[in-house]
């Protein structure tokens, strides 16, 4: 075989990863147009929506508290600089709630849920459990990705709720340990800054991410070859991509959010 | 009438020709056993007549119409008067075993969910799994994987069932059951497609056959024709023993 120059392989290379996100595009537009089509396949919905949302509970909890310990503690030590302690509680939650909270829930998703989506529907398609129900007669695309995708993106919101509020628990948590503030001025002072234009369009983003975690994972699961080996690339590459999805979206996100929300870039 | 018709249907897959101006028909209600080694695109043909695959060329006939034209919801009508055993059986692994051969059921009627879940018992009874209702995929043996896959592919008494290697992997007790259970299926006037490499078991089964060779039908007919046939490689599948 002839060695290619490197412009021939850097010019492969691109052409091949416009293809891919071609593909992805394809992949995701069809399933906006299919959601609107019954069956709506309400019951896989609310079966998805328990396995993403109540099953990462755990983990999207537990990290949050972690990430508001962490952050309350750097926090501390940058503002006890300027003797602007009494400002901690308001600067940690307007990080998470505008951005730690929304990004970390998104890649924590990415991580457990993307995964296991490129896995799953990637050991159905090697063990022709996807033909098995195309010939059952049922719309394996609807039934695996669609549901998947509109489940994701109701179950994200309500995580990332729980992450910020878990964080910012954590931060009081972290706070009352070194100055004994009580919860009730800690929330106080937290929420004081605090207005629905950081809230809502915040968390409403990750309706995006959800959208953009379940189509990269379900694309790569219904095009797994190559046996067990393409499950696990399949699953590795699942979040891959969905972190780099969420990272690149987010940037253009908040780009909109200030647009719409100037206040929130003050 | 015939149930299933190919009219000169070729399809590669990349450089490699899997069918070759492939025509045959199978009459309604007859059991049609499609013979031939490893690797010579019987599995491919039975995928053609449920529409899995498309051919490149011709065209595929299913109780009149052609399956190669037919998408989306008019392709899974169709597709709701067959049944398909799948090689490795594709059970889905996420739903017990009663649930598998129930899921074409709740898909497709409404019938109440104790009577799906009598008929899909009933239907286990038949494969000799009525006790294995509750089990996951995962605790079955292969053998009773195939079994479980023909029942939910018998589920919802499909006019046509395709049954790819039913008794590859069994032991001769459990294949010549399920032999006898298609037997008794065709009887019942249910037109069967089997692909096997199991002659014995063809034997049985079979009203009419066809041997495929690299891509192209080396011989048809019934069971006499092809122990007539003076082609050597028909002649060495019809005087085989082995089962599958």
């Amino acid at each position: 075989m002839p060695q290619l120059s490197l412009v021939d392989r850097v010019g492969t290379g691109a052409l091949g990863w416009f293809e891919s996100v071609g593909a992805v595009s394809t992949f995701g537009a069809r399933a906006v147009v299919e959601a609107a089509r019954p069956p709506y396949e309400i019951r896989e919905i609310i079966r998805h929506i328990y396995q993403f949302g109540y099953r990462s509970a755990p983990l999207i909890l537990t990290a949050g508290f972690a990430i508001g310990v962490v952050l309350s503690m750097h926090t501390r030590a940058s503002l006890a600089r300027f003797g602007a302690e009494a400002m901690i509680p308001a600067g940690l939650a307007i990080a998470l709630i505008r951005e730690t909270g929304p990004l970390t829930a998104g890649l924590l998703v990415s991580g457990r849920v993307g995964a296991g989506i490129g896995a799953e529907i990637g050991a159905m398609k090697v063990t022709e459990q996807i033909d098995a129900l195309e010939v059952t007669g049922v719309d394996s695309f609807k039934y695996l990705a669609v549901t998947r995708i509109i489940a994701l993106m109701i179950v994200m919101p309500f995580l990332t709720i729980m992450m910020d509020f878990s964080g910012i628990f954590g931060g009081y948590v972290a706070e009352a340990a070194v100055s004994g503030m009580s919860w009730q001025l800690y929330f106080e002072r937290a929420f004081t800054y605090i207005d629905y234009s950081d809230i809502i369009p915040a968390t409403l983003k990750t309706i995006v991410f959800g959208y953009l975690i379940a189509v990269a994972s379900s694309y790569l699961g219904f095009t797994t070859s190559r046996g067990t080996e393409g499950v696990g690339e399949a699953s590795t590459r699942s979040v891959v991509m969905s972190s780099m999805l969420i990272i690149l979206s987010d940037v253009v996100l908040v780009k909109i959010i200030f647009f719409f929300y100037p206040a929130v870039s003050g | 009438m015939s149930a299933v018709r190919f009219d000169r249907v070729s399809k590669a897959f990349g450089a490699l020709k899997v069918l070759d101006d492939v025509s045959f028909e199978i009459p309604t209600g007859q059991a049609f056993c499609l013979l031939g080694r490893s690797g010579t695109g019987k599995s491919v043909t039975l995928r053609h007549i449920v529409g899995l695959v498309r051919p490149d060329s011709g065209n595929v006939f299913v109780e009149k119409q052609d399956i190669t034209k037919l998408a989306g919801r008019e392709l899974a009508d169709v597709r709701k008067h067959m049944g398909f055993l799948f090689q490795t059986a594709a059970l889905f692994d996420s739903m017990t075993v009663g649930d598998n051969v129930s899921f074409p059921m709740e898909r497709h009627t409404d019938w109440s969910s104790a009577d799906i879940r009598e008929r899909a018992m009933k239907k286990l009874a038949d494969v000799g799994l009525e006790k294995d209702f509750d089990k996951m995929p995962g605790d079955l043996s292969g053998g009773m994987k195939k079994r479980a896959g023909l029942a939910r592919a018998m589920a919802l008494d499909p006019a046509i069932l395709l049954v790819d290697e039913p008794s590859a992997g069994l032991d001769p007790i459990t294949a010549a059951e399920i032999d006898d259970l298609l037997v008794k299926t065709k009887q019942g006037g249910t037109t069967l497609v089997v692909v096997t490499h199991n002659i014995p078991s063809a034997r049985v089964i079979g009203d009419t056959f066809a041997v495929l060779h690299e891509g192209r039908m080396l011989a048809s007919g019934t069971i006499e024709t092809l122990d007539a046939s003076q082609e050597p490689l028909v002649q060495t599948f019809m005087h085989s023993t082995g089962g599958g």
